[in-house]
């Protein structure tokens, strides 16, 4: 039988790769938006498994919400990406260190 | 009337002054000149009815400046007989120094400027002698300070100009300090700070006592030397002297103008002004002749080495002053007012005279490269003689027939011998200064005006006949250009020119007063009867008796000066006419001595260890180890240092890359996260 855990495992799993893909990638920043993605659905898997798990709605409208929220990110980042690639001429990411102090 | 001539050279300065160059040269020269020849033209009637008799003393109220409690210090302007000799001299040497600078100064490019300063110092000097309270007499007093800072500055462009006026303010500033204390304790003591007041008032407080510095002293040696102290530096006195040398830095006719006729006078106006209050303290008097005497035999004796033509007629001056203040010391104030007023046509006169060698030579100023110069610039030659006879006292004893300076320089002696006491001791070394006055007057003559011309030696020279022949005719030392056939004479191909007449006029007229000043003013000054009347019109305290026992000093007595003038003109003659041989074996034979009057006593030597290096000593001190070391090094530069710092590390942070900033917020989230659920 499948409970609460499995799910929380997965999320977590989904989770640190995530983050992983963040901070390991170094090739290109369309990954970091996908390893964004990856975090974000981690965490939306948590918020379903426990509206499920205690029986509240809310947390899976909660979920459509950071669905929505992870669509508009993805558009705003992919067009940022463009732009930038326009600029630039590349789009990986240990050269994108304009910010450098 | 006396508005007129006070207030004519403000405006003229102002006009001149902020309108400069938008004005031009010549509308700032007339506007000045005129204004000081409107003054001099309205002085002399004033002066006149003094003479004649015929004037009160009246006090003219311009408007109130300070009152504040018993405190009433008004600008006023008095006119008495004491003013009126000053006004005279002011205005008149002023006038003409105005006119003479235009000859002299032709060249210069920031005239109006020159002229602006001039008809300032004159203001401020006409403030002075009028001041009917202490508090304008210090106005005038300050105002002439500055006015000479700034002239001795005058080209800013040289560096010894600069130090030179920078020394001139920081000297009179200790007498400066010392006036002020006396103005200070005047107002303790008499309540008030006008003049006639305090005078009047003086005499009552003769004998009480005052606490000064922790102990208890007279009160009128305590103000009177206060207020000596100012004089002293104003009027270069030994020991506040050294200033007076360097500021011939300055322009030749403002050394005339200030620094021998007028500012440098102040010091025995103020004491004369003041003598009433003099008279009360016998102390303070006998330190005004000591101080005196003593300034007159010491200044004489550096002049005698000295081979600047200026500095020479400049210790003269410091020597001369030195007789005004022991004639005042021993109470002829009709005497020292004598000799200010016959001593500032005669310096003013060897100061231009000067200044037109120093301009027929080509700005050359040292007397080993002039000779000969008499048949070259005879005009100058002549009205030098006239000066050189007038500071010599050359006249004939026992009769009415000599040069200015034989009436005021004898009148001094003659009543320093009178009072006896300390009077005796100002006699002799009196006699011994008139017979190096003689002596350093004549060599000065001598050196420049006989002789085979020395011309060769001197860089000016050289310059002047080398821009001849370099740029043809065109400017007016061209006739040096054909003078090939004038090398080995010492000429060095260059032939002096005598001065415009613009300069010429003014020496002229100063001769006049050189020649005649004494004759004409003798009996008014110092004459036992008309010296009382003359000076019954004004605050200066007339000693009749002195001035009738000065009368009947012994025959020997009298011829005194005449010998010792002799005596320094014979010397001089030997010396630098006959065996020009002795200068060089004597500076050989007594080299320490020669040494020890080139370097002047070594005086700014001593004050240079005494008082310039340790304040140096001290300045370094607190700005390297008060300021830099410890407020800027802990302070603000210690703060921009920290800040410094600390950017550099946190700067290592900002690496740009966005993974790293990304770690940096993911653990600050797990730990703000491992804060939040930690169990409390």
């Amino acid at each position: 039988m499948i409970g609460l855990a499995h799910y929380l495992v997965v999320g977590a799993i989904l989770f640190v790769l995530g983050v992983l893909g963040i901070f390991i990638n170094r090739k290109n920043v369309i990954i970091i938006l996908m390893a964004i993605e990856l975090i974000l659905l981690a965490v939306n898997i948590n918020l379903v498994a426990f509206s499920a798990y205690l029986g509240d709605l809310v947390g899976q409208v909660f979920a459509m919400f950071v669905l929505t929220v992870a669509a508009g990110e993805a558009a705003v980042g992919l067009a940022i990406l463009v732009i930038y690639f326009r600029a630039r001429g590349t789009i990986a990411v240990d050269d994108v260190n304009r910010m450098k102090g | 009337m006396i508005s007129i001539i006070v207030f004519g050279p403000l405006l003229a300065a102002i006009i001149a002054g902020l309108g400069n160059r938008a004005i031009g040269n010549v509308p700032a020269k007339v506007i000045t000149t005129g204004a000081l020849f409107l003054s001099c033209v309205l002085s002399w009637p004033i002066f006149l009815s003094f003479l004649g008799g015929g004037a009160e003393p009246h006090v003219e109220q311009v408007f109130t400046w300070i009152r504040s409690g018993t405190f009433d210090a008004g600008w006023e302007l008095r006119v008495d007989a004491l003013t009126a000799t000053m006004l005279v001299v002011v205005t008149t040497v002023s006038a003409l120094v105005h006119l003479y600078s235009w000859g002299y100064m032709d060249e210069d490019p920031d005239q109006p400027r020159f002229f602006a300063y001039l008809s300032l110092f004159t203001f401020a000097m006409l403030m002075l002698v009028t001041a009917n309270n202490l508090i304008q007499l210090f106005f005038g007093w300050e105002g002439v300070g500055l006015a000479s800072y700034l002239l001795i500055g005058f080209w800013f462009k040289k560096p010894s100009a600069n130090a030179a006026a920078i020394k001139a303010f920081v000297v009179n500033r200790v007498g400066d300090l010392g006036f002020m204390m006396g103005i200070f304790g005047v107002y303790l003591v008499f309540d008030t700070i006008d003049i006639p007041t305090i005078l009047e008032a003086a005499p009552a407080m003769a004998g009480s006592t005052i606490g000064f510095l922790g102990g208890r002293f007279e009160t009128m040696t305590v103000l009177c030397l206060l207020l000596f102290i100012g004089a002293m530096g104003k009027s270069a006195q030994l020991g506040l002297h050294t200033w007076l040398p360097d500021a011939m830095e300055g322009p030749t006719p403002v050394s005339a103008l200030i620094h021998a006729a007028t500012m440098v006078t102040a010091g025995v106006f103020m004491v004369c002004r003041l003598s009433p209050l003099f008279e009360t303290s016998a102390v303070a008097m006998a330190v005004v002749t000591i101080v005196g005497a003593a300034t007159c035999f010491f200044a004489a004796t550096i002049g005698t080495c000295q081979t600047d033509i200026k500095r020479v007629i400049a210790y003269s001056t410091c020597s001369q002053l030195g007789y005004m203040f022991f004639a005042a010391g021993v109470g002829a104030y009709g005497a020292a007012m004598f000799h200010l007023l016959t001593h500032a046509f005669f310096k003013a006169l060897l100061f231009l005279g000067a200044g037109s060698v120093i301009h027929a030579m080509h700005h050359e100023q040292d007397m080993r490269y002039y000779g000969g110069l008499r048949k070259q610039i005879p005009i100058t030659f002549w009205t030098m003689m006239a000066g050189t006879l007038a500071i010599t006292g050359v006249g004939i004893p026992f009769t009415e027939i000599g040069f200015a300076g034989f009436f005021s320089k004898d009148a001094i002696l003659e009543s320093a011998y009178a009072a006896g006491g300390n009077g005796t001791m100002a006699f002799y070394l009196g006699v011994f200064a008139a017979l190096l006055t003689s002596f350093y007057s004549w060599r000065l003559m001598f050196l420049t005006f006989w002789g085979k011309p020395r011309w060769e030696q001197s860089e000016h020279i050289q310059h002047a006949v080398h821009d001849a022949h370099g740029h043809g005719h065109d400017d007016h030392h061209a006739h040096a250009a054909h003078g090939h056939e004038g090398h080995g004479d010492g000429t060095a191909g260059y032939h002096p020119h005598e001065s415009g007449w613009v300069m010429l006029i003014p020496l002229i007229a100063l001769s006049i007063g050189a020649v005649a000043s004494g004759y004409a003013f003798y009996h008014s000054f110092v004459g036992p009867e008309e010296g009382a009347h003359f000076w019954a019109a004004s605050t200066l305290f007339f000693n009749e008796h002195l001035m009738e026992a000065a009368h009947h000093v012994p025959a020997w007595v009298k011829l005194s000066p005449a010998i010792a003038m002799l005596l320094g003109l014979g010397i001089a003659w030997m010396a630098y006419m006959r065996h020009t041989d002795w200068p060089a074996r004597f500076t050989a034979q007594f080299y320490l001595l020669y040494d020890f009057l080139l370097n002047k006593w070594y005086v700014d030597e001593l004050y240079d260890r005494i008082f310039v290096r340790p304040a140096f000593w001290f300045g370094r001190l607190f700005w390297k180890g008060g300021d830099e070391g410890t407020i800027d090094r802990f302070g603000p530069d210690g703060a921009a240092v920290a800040v410094n710092a600390g950017g550099r590390v946190t700067r290592a942070l900002q690496s740009g890359y966005l993974y790293s900033y990304a770690l940096v917020m993911l653990i600050g989230l797990a730990a703000a996260a491992t804060w939040a659920i930690m169990p409390k």
